[in-house]
């Protein structure tokens, strides 16, 4: 399993790229609503998908915290607890 | 920057999907005839999407309950029914929802929405996990958010992932409230709630069942699917609604959970918004009690349900998962929903349209809702509206039906 700081960052970004329909690049500043085209809905299932790779539970007042890809990596990280 | 330009993006959206036929979020009926008839200018709309499971919207017995209770006891409560008091129909519904479900304990509400808002907030402490279905009803989502709990979603009627975010709390301090529907509003499915309590006893969580799709359609007394699966002891609560098979408005939760009454000191949308009139209160009191008495009600619904699925899906149609009152098609994107769902008004029938993010996976349906109601010839009559206009859109392969009579 994926845990050291780089792995978790990869594991996220890769997970993304698989999931867009079109190639964007990505870098921990953009912003997952307004440049990714995600609904809060499809935010949510793809934190879903985060939770069972890494076997956590991230709950929703973090999830809305979320705004950029470092922001989500930071709180993957800390709920690893891997900082 | 004008106040509403953050909607800019989604009013060009559906500004897009209105070149594509009228809105349906922006129907208006020039009149209602009954529950399944309405008028728009000159045409007669066979309705087919108001959620009048049993049709009880024009019950001769419901209307006169409405109307006497208006005569004597005016239009209005004026207030809260902690601030401004209870009258006796309050609490005569009340012992009539607990009678009818075999509780100790049932608390009513100004909406369904409010029931959810009112319970989960005030269920759920600063320590405690709310842990939901991931297709869970707006309003559970807002009742969470009302609250201070911790919130986390599980995959849709999905046992195993359940017991699997359980399992990650474990010994986690904190009580954990499982929220799950009875049918789902936007596909007609239902809970595998056998197996969702086995999962909540195995971890000493506690069970709440939102059944507004399923009160007086599932059950052998209409109790909904917690009757059906036959596990209402693990159901410690039960919310539901007076505005589906009821034909009414409000909302409630039942539950024999001791200490259940301090909720109405301490949930928000119970205390700080205005009592049912006395008119919705005797309606949906009589309601309950037609429910009771008239279980052909939800024979009949069950039969038209059954009979529109099975039609939809020898059309060719992808349907949700399993018959229920709830029938949805599922449409390739939402300007074809859009497009169907007016041309199925233009030939004279009225469904829904629903879209994300309210449904789930993304998809845009076309969705139905069935009523005890509808006569047979009015369900055949709908399934060849159906026929014609998916084939003229080419929905659906021509002619499949005919090649099979
Ligand atoms: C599952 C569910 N819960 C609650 C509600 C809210 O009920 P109401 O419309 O009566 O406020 C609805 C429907 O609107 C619903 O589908």
């Amino acid at each position: 399993m994926n845990t050291s700081v780089t792995d978790i960052h990869e594991t996220v970004f890769g997970m993304l790229r698989a999931k867009l329909e079109k190639p964007i690049a990505l870098t921990d500043d953009t912003h997952i609503v307004n440049e990714l085209g995600l609904d809060s809905v499809a935010v949510m299932d793809f934190v879903m998908e985060i939770e069972d790779r890494l076997d956590i539970s991230v709950p929703l007042d973090r999830i809305a915290e979320v705004e950029t890809l470092g922001d989500l990596v930071a709180t993957v990280r800390a709920l690893k607890g891997v900082q | 920057m004008a106040l509403l330009d953050k909607f800019a993006a989604l009013a060009a959206q559906y500004g897009k999907l209105e070149t594509a036929g009228a809105n349906p979020f922006n129907v208006a009926f020039d009149e209602v005839l009954s529950p399944v008839e309405a008028r728009i200018g000159g045409r007669s709309i066979l309705l087919l999407g108001t959620n009048n499971y049993l049709g009880l919207t024009y019950d001769p017995a419901v209307i006169d309950a409405a109307v006497q209770a208006t005569q004597h006891l005016g239009t209005g409560t004026t207030g809260s029914r902690i601030a401004n008091g209870s009258y006796a129909g309050h609490r005569k519904l009340e012992q009539a929802l607990a009678d009818f479900y075999g509780r100790r304990h049932a608390m009513v509400f100004s909406t369904g929405y409010q029931a959810n808002l009112g319970i989960l907030s005030a269920l759920a402490g600063k320590t405690d996990y709310l842990i939901l279905d991931a297709d869970s009803h707006a309003s559970i989502y807002d009742g969470s958010h009302l609250g201070s709990a911790q919130i986390i979603r599980f995959r849709h009627n999905d046992p195993d992932d359940l017991d699997k975010r359980l399992g990650r709390l474990a010994g986690t301090p904190g009580d954990k409230i499982v929220v799950v529907e009875g049918i789902y509003s936007m596909l007609g499915d239902s809970a595998p709630l056998r197996d969702f309590a086995q999962v909540k006893r195995a971890h000493g969580a506690y069970l709440l069942v939102d059944e507004a799709h399923s009160l007086g359609v599932l059950g052998e007394t209409g109790r909904g699917l917690t009757e059906a699966a036959g596990v209402e002891v693990d159901a410690d609560f039960i919310v539901g609604t007076f505005s589906k098979s009821l034909g009414g408005v409000g909302g409630f939760c039942v539950s024999d959970m001791p200490g259940f009454d301090i909720l109405r000191v301490v949930s928000r949308p119970y205390m700080f918004t205005a009592s049912l009139p006395p008119s919705i209160i005797a309606a949906a009191t009589e309601a309950l009690h037609q429910i009771r008495l008239r279980p052909q009600l939800r024979h009949q619904l069950i039969h038209n349900a059954e009979r529109f699925y099975a039609g939809l899906s020898a059309l060719g149609f992808e349907l949700g998962p399993e018959p229920s009152p709830v029938v949805s098609s599922i449409m390739p994107d939402p300007q074809t929903a859009f497009a169907f769902w007016s041309n199925l008004l233009e030939a004279g029938l009225y469904t829904n349209v629903s879209l994300p993010p309210a449904t789930p996976r993304s998809l845009a349906l076309l969705r139905s809702s069935v009523s005890a109601a509808h006569s047979t010839a009015q369900i055949d009559l709908a399934l060849d509206i159906f026929a014609t206009v998916g084939r003229q859109m080419g929905l659906i392969p021509a002619a499949r039906r005919a090649a099979q009579a």
